[in-house]
C-alpha cells in the first residue's frame, strides 16, 4: 500500500521528479526569485561598484587600469576622514535617540494596549506614510527661523529673536533623521516586546523583583534582538543619508552622503564615488559587528 | 480546620471581574507542611484562588492571610510565596545555574555562598551537571525540575503549584508525582497544588478542595473524598459511581431511612445530609462495592436480582453492566478477575444478583 505511490514518483523523471526528490532543491527553487533579485540588484552592481572603485577618472572618461589611487586619496585627505566620522557622530546620535523615544511607544502597546493593538501600530506608522522627502520639508517648516518653534517662543516671550541653531546645523538633521525612521524602530522593539512570555516576567516578580529590576532583568535583555533590529535599521540607511543634511544641514550639517553624490554628481569623479562608497560599507559592516559582540556581552553581566 | 495557626487562611474571599463571579466567597485553612490540593474542571477558578494566593490576582471581597499576615495590597514580590508556573516560565536568556540562582541575587550573599546553594538544589531535583546548559537544551521534565528548584531555594513558607505536571507524557507523570511527594516530604514545605487531574490530586494530596463554578465544593482527604463524598457532582468527579434515586421516609439520630429505586427500602448514615422526609435525593454507591453473584445468596443477605447486560474484560478486571428492574440506568460493576467465580459471567443476559455492603451506600446531599 505505502510502497505503490512512493515508486510511482520515483519513476517520474527531469525537473518534476527532480521537484519531488530533493527537499534542499525544492527549498532553493522556492527562493530563486528572491535570489535573481538579489543577484541582479545587489550583488552586481556591488561588484560594479567594486571594480569601479579601483579605475580612475580620466577626463569624461576612466581609464580602467587597476589602481589603489582612490583608496589612497581617502586615507590621506582629511576632509573625507572628518565626513566619515561626521556622518557616524550625526546618525549615532539620530539611532539612540530614536530607539530611545520609540522603545518606551512599542513598550506601552505592547504591555497595557489589549484591544485593537494593530490599529494602533497602524496609527503610530500613519506619519510614514508620507513622502521622506515632504516629512524633512515639514520639518524646515517646524525649525525655520520664522517656524512653528522660533514662532510659538517668541509669542510666549520665552525668547528675544528666533533661534538660528535650529536650522541648518546638525541638530536639525537629528532632530528630522530621529523622526523619519521612527517607524523603522517601533515595528522590530514591539515584535521582540511583544513576543515575550507574560509569565516569566510573573516569575521575576515572584522571585522577588519589583517593577524596574523587572525590566532590567528579564523584559530588556529578551528585547534585545528588537533593539538590535532597529539600531541597524536606522544606523545603517541614515550612515549614507544625503536628502536631509542636503536641506536641512547647513554648512556644519553635511555628511559622507553628500560627498558621494558629489562625486556622481558635479564633480564627476565616478571611482572616488565608488571607492567612498566601499569604505562606508566596511565600516558600517565593522561598527555593526563590534556593536553585536558589545550587546551579547551586556546581556550577560545584566542578566 | 480547627487548628489556631493556619499557614494559610482564605477568608470569604470573592473574585468580580465585572459581573462576571470567578470565585464566590470560599473560605479555606492550609495547616503546616500540608500537601493541598485545588481539584477542578477547568474555569472552576482554582488557578484564579491560587493566583490570588500569589499575589497575581487581587482579592475582591474578603481577605487572604499567609503566616497570620494580611497579604491584602502586597505584590507578589513582598510575599513569603512561590510559585510553579504551568508553563514553567524558565527564563530562555540564562542557564540553569542563572535560572536557579535568580532570586537570591537580592540577597547579596557571596559568591560561593550562590553557588552552593544552587548546587545543592541541582542534586535535590536530580540535576547535578546540568548548570551551564540552556533553558531551549532542556526537555519538559528537566525544566520541571528547573521551576521546582529556583522556587525552592527561596525557601518559601508555602510553595504554589499551577498544573505542573499537566505538560508531561504519562511515565514521566507518575515518575514527577512521586518525586513531588518525596520532596515535599523531605522539606516540610506547605505546598498548594493545583490540577484537573484526581487520580493525581489523590495520590499527591494530604487534603483537597473540590472546585466548581468558583466554589469549594468538599474539603476532604483523599479516602474521604471518595468514600463519603456528599454531593453528586463531588461523586462523579472522583472516580466512577452509580447513582440511584431515592426518597427520604423518615429521620432519626444520624440515620435515615429511604426509598430507593430498585433496592428497596434501605437505612443508611445520612452523610450530613440536611434533608427531612419527602425530599428527593440519590444514593451513590462504587462499581466496586457491588458484589456479583450467579446464584441467589443462602445466607439470607439482602441482595436485588438483575440481568447481566455487557461485559468488558479489562486483564486485571472485569466491568459488568446490570440492568435492575427499578433502576433507569444499569449499574456498573467492578470486579477483580481473582475474585470471579467462572467464565459463565460472561452470558449477556442471565440472571445475576447484587449485594452490598451496608456501609457502602452513601446519601447525597443533593438529588
Amino acid at each position: 500500500m505505502t510502497a505503490a505511490p512512493a515508486r510511482h514518483i520515483r519513476a517520474r523523471g527531469g525537473l518534476h521528479g527532480a521537484l519531488h526528490r530533493s527537499k534542499a532543491f525544492r527549498g532553493y527553487a522556492l527562493l530563486s526569485p528572491a535570489l535573481v533579485v538579489l543577484f541582479v540588484g545587489v550583488v552586481v552592481p556591488f561588484l560594479i561598484l567594486l571594480m569601479m572603485s579601483f579605475w580612475t577618472r580620466q577626463g569624461f572618461d576612466f581609464d580602467t587600469t587597476m589602481t589603489t589611487l582612490n583608496y589612497a586619496r581617502a586615507v590621506d585627505e582629511p576632509i573625507f576622514g572628518t565626513f566619515l566620522l561626521r556622518s557616524f557622530w550625526v546618525s549615532g546620535i539620530a539611532t539612540v535617540a530614536t530607539v530611545l523615544l520609540c522603545y518606551p511607544m512599542a513598550y506601552y502597546v505592547a504591555f497595557h494596549v489589549h484591544r485593537n493593538k494593530m490599529l494602533w501600530i497602524i496609527l503610530i506608522t500613519l506619519p510614514f506614510w508620507t513622502s521622506y522627502l515632504l516629512r524633512v520639508f515639514a520639518w524646515r517648516v517646524i525649525l525655520g527661523y520664522e517656524g512653528v518653534i522660533n514662532a510659538s517662543l517668541l509669542s510666549m516671550g520665552f525668547i528675544e529673536k528666533p533661534l538660528a541653531f535650529l536650522l541648518y546645523s546638525q541638530t536639525a538633521v537629528i532632530i528630522t533623521l530621529a523622526h523619519a525612521w521612527a517607524a523603522f524602530a517601533i515595528l522590530p522593539l514591539y515584535v521582540s516586546l511583544e513576543k515575550i512570555d507574560r509569565s516569566l516576567l510573573e516569575a521575576a516578580a515572584d522571585l522577588g523583583d519589583g517593577p524596574v529590576r523587572r525590566f532590567l532583568r528579564v523584559t530588556l535583555p529578551l528585547s534585545l534582538p528588537g533593539v538590535i533590529a532597529a539600531t541597524f535599521l536606522i544606523f545603517i540607511p541614515t550612515t549614507g543619508d544625503y536628502i536631509t543634511p542636503a536641506l536641512l544641514g547647513g554648512p556644519d550639517g553635511a555628511m559622507i552622503g553628500n560627498l558621494i553624490q558629489l562625486q556622481f554628481g558635479a564633480v564627476n569623479n565616478w571611482p572616488m564615488g565608488a571607492a567612498l562608497s566601499i569604505i562606508l560599507t566596511l565600516w558600517i559592516a565593522a561598527i555593526a559587528l563590534v556593536f553585536v559582540f558589545l550587546t551579547r556581552r551586556a546581556e550577560r553581566v545584566v542578566a | 480546620m480547627t487548628s489556631s495557626n493556619p499557614i494559610i487562611s482564605i477568608q470569604s474571599v470573592g473574585k468580580s471581574y465585572g459581573s462576571f463571579r470567578a470565585i464566590k466567597e470560599i473560605s479555606l485553612d492550609i495547616e503546616h507542611g500540608e500537601f493541598f490540593s485545588l481539584l477542578g474542571a477547568s474555569g472552576c477558578g482554582k488557578t484564579t484562588l491560587l493566583r490570588m494566593l500569589a499575589g497575581f490576582e487581587d482579592v475582591t471581597d474578603g481577605a487572604v492571610l499567609i503566616d497570620g499576615e494580611d497579604m491584602t495590597g502586597v505584590p507578589p514580590f513582598l510575599r513569603p510565596v512561590n510559585m510553579v508556573f504551568q508553563s514553567y516560565a524558565i527564563f530562555p536568556h540564562l542557564n540553569v545555574t542563572d535560572n536557579i540562582g535568580y532570586g537570591l541575587r537580592k540577597q547579596k550573599l557571596p559568591k560561593a555562598q550562590r553557588q552552593e546553594m544552587i548546587d545543592e538544589m541541582l542534586s535535590l531535583v536530580q540535576l547535578d551537571g546540568y548548570g551551564a546548559r540552556r533553558a531551549n537544551q532542556l526537555s519538559g521534565g528537566q525544566r520541571q525540575r528547573i521551576a521546582l528548584a529556583r522556587a525552592l531555594i527561596m525557601k518559601p513558607k508555602v510553595l504554589l503549584l499551577d498544573e505542573p505536571l499537566g505538560a508531561l507524557d504519562k511515565h514521566l507523570r507518575e515518575q514527577m508525582q512521586l518525586e513531588l511527594r518525596r520532596l515535599q516530604q523531605a522539606l516540610g514545605i506547605t505546598f498548594v497544588f493545583v490540577t484537573h487531574d484526581q487520580e493525581e490530586a489523590l495520590t499527591l494530596s494530604d487534603r483537597i478542595a473540590v472546585m466548581s463554578g468558583g466554589a469549594v465544593l468538599q474539603v476532604d482527604t483523599p479516602a474521604g473524598l471518595y468514600e463519603h463524598p456528599r454531593t453528586r457532582e463531588v461523586a462523579s468527579f472522583i472516580g466512577h459511581m452509580n447513582f440511584l434515586e431515592a426518597r427520604v421516609t423518615g429521620r432519626k439520630n444520624g440515620h435515615a431511612t429511604l426509598d430507593v429505586a430498585g433496592l428497596g427500602t434501605l437505612d443508611v448514615p445520612a452523610n450530613g445530609a440536611a434533608l427531612s422526609t419527602g425530599d428527593r435525593t440519590s444514593i451513590a454507591v462504587r462499581p466496586e462495592k457491588l458484589r456479583l453473584h450467579h446464584s441467589a445468596p443462602e445466607n439470607g443477605q439482602r441482595a436485588v436480582q438483575g440481568a447481566l447486560k455487557m461485559t468488558t474484560y479489562l486483564g486485571e478486571r472485569s466491568h459488568f453492566h446490570v440492568e435492575v428492574p427499578g433502576c433507569d440506568r444499569p449499574l456498573a460493576v467492578s470486579a477483580s478477575n481473582a475474585t470471579l467465580q467462572d467464565g459463565r459471567a460472561n452470558a449477556i443476559g442471565q440472571p445475576v444478583w447484587l449485594t452490598w455492603a451496608a456501609d457502602s451506600l452513601i446519601m447525597m446531599n443533593d438529588t
